[in-house]
């Protein structure tokens, strides 16, 4: 059995992208399970999960289990003018499962980078997240978009949060059949609903997609966020890998939490996107700090899907020695098998369904 | 080739010919009712039948690449899916109904039998109206003349059972309708095989 063979996918992931951000000046940030409950209420708006899991901790007070990394890295750390924090993580986070409702606990990695943020920490994150797939399967994709165009082609068709909300909803789903009726029946212009039904339509390579985009892109805000996605498709065009990145318009992500540049990364054979990420200045700002920020989380339990084969054997040697053997015996014969390389599992009666490669009888195995 | 989850009964029946006809055929899928999987390797298809509020379930968890759901199945599950087409099949409406001359007060809970406790209880919460959900798994029509509930929300195709039973459409919902659905991350390694059904599949709609 090799060293490869006994760690399990996500442990395997868990060295190589801790190793990947540390060759970028990433520093590992360990942290607490807990965290005071009063920061998700104050921030809830930020959290992926709506609901955080609270316990009363020996002082009474109020505490609650993890829901998110982020917040708790940004809560402290100061704004230095040309100075970015670059900081990894891999932490266990708690949940509340949308569907079931059940507690979830869920294995994370990632990044996060926050200070004076510029076009190079934007794809320095991009191409890291590119990197960081690349390490689990050969096999993915990376998607963009930039929610800042979203939010000006929203504005302009409604002014309804409500309402903008439900849109984006649908476009999120590439569902421009309700798109249009939604749009129809709330007196959008038919010139803005247009525009947004060729926004969430718009998917594929960014050197096909961008120029289509640039056609549809009219005001100042679009442009802006349009600029910045052109500034880094430059950037990553002439990286490996960068047939594997595509921009997807109806890429909506959680716009409490993000805005402007956003990003999921799919594996092949993985039912939904382990990596998710972008910029979000707007959590900075409610913390009352200047700087920026940008990162991204990999979601490792999902990585379990990529290893659905059952395992062949549970050991390669079970020796198998009466109940009155010598344990000196055992022992010796354990070491001489596990010294010649192989797995052994002693016992006295063959175990339920236990695989295994060879059945050796400790009476009848060679002498040490 | 592409899984497909195909809701069993008439609609999937009749979404099944549109498939054939889109180009997609599969020998056996309609006469073999033991069967759950039928493959079509020419095609480059194969269909699974499943239990139609179990569709959403296959293609937002990857087992199935497309499927087709109903606009009902879809709002109560909320998975987290492409919806690409709006087949126009199967088309009834999500309504509240309540026994003939009922009337809401708006003085007491409001008792809701239905076999969708989210979306019932998404609409009333919009309208701000206190409710008590009974969740039923079917006749609900039974509901409000054994005065278990006051109304139900449920779908309606033609209202005859509505008829029969002395009850009455009070308010419209949303409208259904058969729709199909893909999962997100087949549509990123699969872009032109889910990219060409859904557009050979629209070629298909209201024929």
């Amino acid at each position: 059995m090799t060293d490869q063979g006994l760690l399990k996918s996500e442990e395997r992931a868990v060295y190589a992208l801790r190793r990947l951000y540390r060759h970028y000046g990433y520093l590992p940030y360990r942290m607490s399970k807990f965290e005071e409950y009063e920061l998700y209420v104050q921030n809830k708006d930020f959290l992926i999960s709506d609901r955080v899991i609270p316990f009363t901790d020996t002082n009474g007070r109020l505490m609650a289990l993890k829901p998110d990394v982020t917040l708790s890295i940004v809560k402290n750390g100061e704004d230095r003018t040309g100075c970015k924090q670059k900081l990894s993580y891999n932490e266990n986070v708690y949940r509340v499962d949308r569907k079931s409702g059940q507690y979830r606990e869920l294995m994370q990695a990632g990044l996060e980078c926050i200070g004076d943020l510029d076009g190079y920490d934007l794809f320095e994150a991009v191409s890291l997240a590119a990197k960081s797939l690349a390490l689990l399967s050969p096999d993915y994709v990376l998607e963009l978009s930039h929610l800042g165009l979203l939010n000006a082609f929203l504005e302009e068709a409604a002014g309804d949060e409500t309402l903008r909300r439900r849109l984006a909803a649908l476009v999120a789903g590439k569902n421009l059949h309700d798109l249009r009726r939604l749009c129809r029946a709330s007196g959008v212009s038919a010139e803005a609903e247009e525009r947004l039904c060729a926004l969430a339509g718009l998917s594929g390579s960014p050197a096909e997609v961008l120029p289509r985009l640039r056609a549809l892109c009219t005001g100042a805000a679009e442009a802006e966020a349009l600029g910045e996605l052109e500034a880094l498709w430059n950037l990553l065009a002439g990286e490996e890998g960068a047939e594997k990145i595509r921009l997807d318009l109806s890429l909506v992500s959680d716009m409490n939490y993000y805005n402007g540049l956003v990003f999921k990364g799919f594996l092949k054979g993985v039912y939904e996107s382990v990596l998710s990420g972008g910029q979000y200045d707007k959590l900075l700002q409610k913390l009352g700090r200047s700087s920026r920020a940008v990162g991204f989380a990999i979601y490792l339990d999902l990585l379990e899907g990529l290893e659905r084969r059952p395992r062949e054997l549970d050991a390669d040697v079970l020796l198998l020695y009466s109940p009155g053997a010598d344990p000196a015996a055992v022992a010796a014969q354990v070491r001489r098998l596990t010294e010649a390389g192989k797995s052994v599992s002693a016992q006295k009666a063959v175990p339920p369904r236990f695989r295994y490669g060879e059945l050796i009888r400790l009476e009848e195995a060679s002498p040490c | 080739m592409l899984n497909i989850a195909l809701p069993k009964g008439r609609l999937g029946e009749r979404v099944c010919r549109m498939f054939e006809a889109a180009g997609y055929p599969c020998p056996g899928v309609l006469e073999d009712q033991r069967r759950l999987v039928f493959e079509n390797p020419a095609a480059g298809v194969r269909y699974f039948w499943v239990k139609p509020s179990d569709v959403p379930i296959y293609v937002e968890r990857g087992a199935a690449d497309l499927g087709v759901a109903g606009k009902d199945v879809l709002l109560e599950a909320e998975p987290d899916l492409y919806e690409l087409l709006d087949l126009e099949l199967g088309r009834c409406r999500m309504a509240v109904a309540a026994p003939l001359g009922y009337r809401d007060d708006g003085d007491r809970t409001l008792r809701v039998a239905t076999k969708y406790p989210r979306i019932a209880d998404r609409y009333y919460a919009g309208k701000g109206r206190e409710i008590d959900i009974i969740r039923l798994n079917g006749s609900i029509e039974l509901a409000p003349l054994l005065g278990l509930s006051d109304v139900i929300v449920d779908i309606v195709e033609t209202g005859t059972t509505l008829k029969e039973n002395d009850l009455a459409v009070l308010e419209e919902v949303f409208p259904v309708s058969a729709r199909l659905v893909a999962n997100k991350a087949s549509t990123k390694f699969k872009t032109a095989e889910i990219e060409q059904a859904a557009e050979r599949m629209k070629g298909q709609i209201g024929r």
